[in-house]
């Protein structure tokens, strides 16, 4: 099962090996088994729908890069709009509300909230001295003093255990008073946070089935009381299609803030993760791997990512030859750029690399001295329409005129501006663009690689897409 | 009797019925009497994959469907109606009781799964039933490693009226289930219970000791344990598989009981299971109180799960 995603991609796509840009039907054939991949790892099926028709327009049209098999072209592609669906960067817990900042944790029976809820406050507790603690991001490189209360009034024993496991963390638990109901739990825990100076206060529920109006009523009503800074939903990795629902509904009912993924650990492929952060928009903030108190760390989209898919090393080998081709592809440039030869097919392919990489980093990191410049350039708000449009127009030249700009006159301009949807006045407007940039170029020449650096910076001409 | 199991029915329907109301309005919405193409199959088959049965199980008994009636006018009704007879078909060998014999004094009933799936709260409720039926039966609280986990069991064991066997929290659980057989067999016990704790599949230290419990029941009982159960949460997807091969190979499970099926999980890939595996279902679980277990009928399951009303 893990690896027949790269098999059934070889069997279709291997024939198209060295042949240039991904087609339609060939990135048709390669989504149905990519929809099979990801119903296999437990994405919701409406989600997995999203998902391929997000992915479709990107990877049609894609240039397979060299050394590399259509298949695993695909595979990288489908990576990445997985990581971007995922949410992208880590994000983190936000506990910067007035103390003490309320912690609300909610989610299915059995789905791991209590133990979860240990292992936050255990962590927040040690503050820097937490093994790896800066890998959690700011809310956890304080040191902060934790209340936890269990409003678990149904499990038996719920209370003894976060009981236990608070004498475990060294971490405070609220008194427990029998026969006391969640509310009233609620309110005793929010003036004992205030009364003895506590940061956070840690609220961990019973667990609850999302259909469960009463019950889902109930913990609706401890959020109205709590006001938490964090309403954190904890499911389990190993959740089928039901997360959709799930997800869905507590965010509906009660408001979620993040997710936690519990039983990281296990094998899984966790598909339930991409779900839920699609219905709910709310990041995966933390994940369980492990039963013991220091089994919690950050959410990381392309791990995730990766083992949703189950093909890690096929994306870092493709990721390793866009590296070479890219450097290679920049050295390219920088000779060009030396001798002064920076011609339309050059400027065509750095809008493209532009487009790719949201900046001309690829060029720059080959050039000397260029780090300043590079800094310069990615305070530039690139804008992608524009760039897209000054693509089209060179796409409509022949390709001896992308060579010779200067041969491009009235009735050239014209036809150009006609096959690129344009006006002749932005044809003029990206010659004249390409004109100083070569007249630029050569002046760093001259000026050296002291020089280089403060031109580039400034490099693009006004009206270049920034 | 009669108005008892009326009241289970109810509730499992309830469950099953609101689990199931996407699945039903999906179908519905599918068919007003009309020819059964090839799109209308499509859309039944992510209708099934919603439900947790897998693209494997979907695809074939959407392809059943497609030879028997494909391009005849059909109704909902009779697209269900085919649909659960189908799954029924699949579970009816697997749909069977958890036979205590009395031969064994006390039967052994071992009981393993992953982390949070049910498995105490089964032994409650399994508890329960074994007395209503006149049985001595004792509890072992094997998970000796989460916290509260006796404590919670022995909450159990008091509303169950049974007695539950338990060391320090850190003991040995293969020591304590060796103890607890000893006790059982002295104080002449029909059934004995053993909880275990939670363990992932692929944790191979935690499966390791799951085999030792076993090794270390048969130097007093070498048959034992008679039963052994692998409880699964009805949320569960595909990795359900995983769970039920691995915990097979170490410890030949006999039965499995699904949880939490009053949720709005469909607790489809039990469809798959029975297929692959043939492991009995002794049991389901649709709530959180004592009473709340039922056994498992493979026609009731497939039509509350198409979504249809089962005959009385
Ligand atoms: N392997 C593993 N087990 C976990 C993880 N998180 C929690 N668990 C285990 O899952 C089981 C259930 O955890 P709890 O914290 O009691 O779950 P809960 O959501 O509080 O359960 P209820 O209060 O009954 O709804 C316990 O056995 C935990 O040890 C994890 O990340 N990995
Ligand atoms: N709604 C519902 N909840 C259930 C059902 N069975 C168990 N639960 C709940 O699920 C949670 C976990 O149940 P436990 O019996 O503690 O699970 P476990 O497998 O013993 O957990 P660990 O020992 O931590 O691995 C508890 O909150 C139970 O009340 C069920 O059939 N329906
Ligand atoms: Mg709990
Ligand atoms: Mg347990």
């Amino acid at each position: 099962m893990f690896d027949g995603l790269s098999k059934r991609l070889g069997d279709v796509l291997g024939r198209l090996r060295g042949r240039g840009a991904l087609s339609e039907a060939d990135v048709d054939a390669a989504l149905r088994e990519v929809r099979l991949a990801l119903l296999e790892a437990d994405v919701a099926l409406p989600v997995v729908k999203e998902f391929i028709d997000g992915v479709r327009p990107k990877a049609v049209g894609t240039e397979v890069i060299r050394s590399v098999t259509p298949g695993q072209m695909v595979v990288k592609i489908v990576h990445d709009h997985l990581v971007e669906m995922l949410g992208g960067e880590a994000s983190e817990l936000d506990l910067s509300a007035v103390p003490p900042v309320v912690v609300l944790m909610v989610g299915l029976q059995g789905s791991g909230k209590t133990t979860t809820t240990a292992k936050i406050a255990y962590r927040l507790t040690l503050g820097p001295q937490g093994m790896a603690a800066g890998a959690f991001g700011g809310s956890f490189k304080e040191r902060k003093k934790v209340l936890m209360a269990s409003l678990d009034v149904t499990r038996p024993a719920a209370q003894q255990q976060l009981k236990i496991l608070g004498e475990q963390a060294g971490v405070a638990t609220l008194p427990i008073v029998p026969f006391e109901q969640p509310l009233g739990i609620t309110r005793r825990a929010l003036e004992e946070g205030r009364r003895g100076g506590y940061d956070v206060i840690m609220l961990d529920t019973a667990g609850r089935l999302a259909i469960d109006e009463q019950l889902m009523a109930e913990v609706a009503a401890v959020r109205d009381a709590a006001k938490p800074t964090e309403t954190l939903l904890v499911a389990d990795a190993m959740t089928g299609q039901d997360a959709v629902n799930t997800a869905r509904a507590f965010n509906e009912k009660v408001g979620v803030t993040g997710i936690v993924l519990t039983r990281v650990d296990g094998d899984a492929r966790g598909g339930a993760a991409l779900s839920m952060r699609t219905v709910t928009g709310r990041p995966i903030k933390l994940i369980g791997v492990g039963e013991k108190i220091d089994a919690l760390e950050q959410f990381h989209p392309d791990r995730i990512a990766t083992r949703i898919l189950g093909m890690g090393d096929i994306v870092s080998l493709v990721e390793r030859a866009a590296e070479t081709i890219e450097k290679e592809e920049a050295e390219r440039l920088a000779a060009k750029v030396r001798k002064g030869q920076f011609d339309l097919e050059d400027l065509l392919q750095q809008l493209r690399q532009l487009r790719k990489m949201g900046g001309l980093q690829g060029l720059m990191g080959m050039l000397p001295g260029a780090m300043q410049a590079k800094a310069a350039m990615q305070k530039a708000n690139l804008d992608e329409k524009l760039i897209k449009r000054q693509e089209a127009i060179i796409l409509s030249m022949t390709r001896k005129e992308r060579r010779n700009p200067d041969i491009i006159h009235a009735s050239r301009k014209k036809r150009i501006a006609a096959g690129a949807g344009a006006q002749v006045q932005e044809i003029n407007k990206l010659l004249k663009q390409h004109a100083e940039m070569v007249k630029m170029m050569k002046r760093v020449n001259k000026l050296g690689e002291k020089g280089l650096a403060r031109s580039l910076g400034n490099m693009m001409p006004p009206g270049f897409p920034r | 009797m009669s108005g008892e199991k009326k009241s289970w029915f109810t509730r499992l329907k309830e469950g099953l019925s609101k689990s199931t109301q996407r699945i039903t309005q999906g179908i519905t919405g599918l068919f007003v009497k009309k020819k059964l193409d090839q799109k209308t199959l499509d859309e039944l088959e992510e209708v099934l994959i919603q439900a947790d049965l897998g693209v494997a199980v979907a695809g074939r008994l959407v392809e059943n469907l497609r030879k028997t009636r494909f391009d005849k006018e059909v109704t909902d009704e009779e697209v269900r109606g085919a649909f659960a007879d189908d799954i029924a078909q699949i579970l009816a060998p697997v749909a069977q009781h958890l036979a205590i014999s009395p031969e064994h004094k006390p039967h052994v009933v071992l009981v393993v799964g992953v982390n949070g799936s049910g498995k105490t709260t089964t032994i409650g409720k399994m508890a329960r039933q074994f007395v209503e039926e006149g049985r001595k039966v004792m509890i072992a609280a094997g998970d000796t490693f989460r916290a509260a986990a006796v404590e919670q069991l022995k909450i159990w064991g008091e509303r169950a009226g049974v007695p539950v066997i338990a060391k320090e929290s850190g003991a040995d659980a293969a020591g304590l289930a060796f103890e607890a057989l000893q006790q059982a067999r002295a104080q002449g016990a029909d059934v004995l219970l053993i909880d275990t704790a939670g363990r992932l599949q692929n944790k191979t230290g935690l499966m390791e000791e799951l085999a030792k419990i076993v090794r270390v029941m048969r130097k007093l009982d070498p048959t034992a344990p008679h039963s052994c159960l692998l409880v699964l949460d009805a949320t569960v997807g595909q990795n359900a598989h995983s769970q039920v091969e691995v915990f097979r190979e170490m410890v030949a499970i006999d039965g499995l009981v699904v949880t939490k099926l009053d949720g709005s999980a469909k607790g489809g890939v039990l469809v798959a299971l029975a297929e692959r595996f043939k492991v009995p279902v002794v049991a389901i679980g649709v709530g959180e109180g004592i009473d709340d277990l039922r056994p498992f009928d493979a026609r009731q399951f497939a039509r509350s799960l198409m979504g249809l009303e089962t005959a009385a």
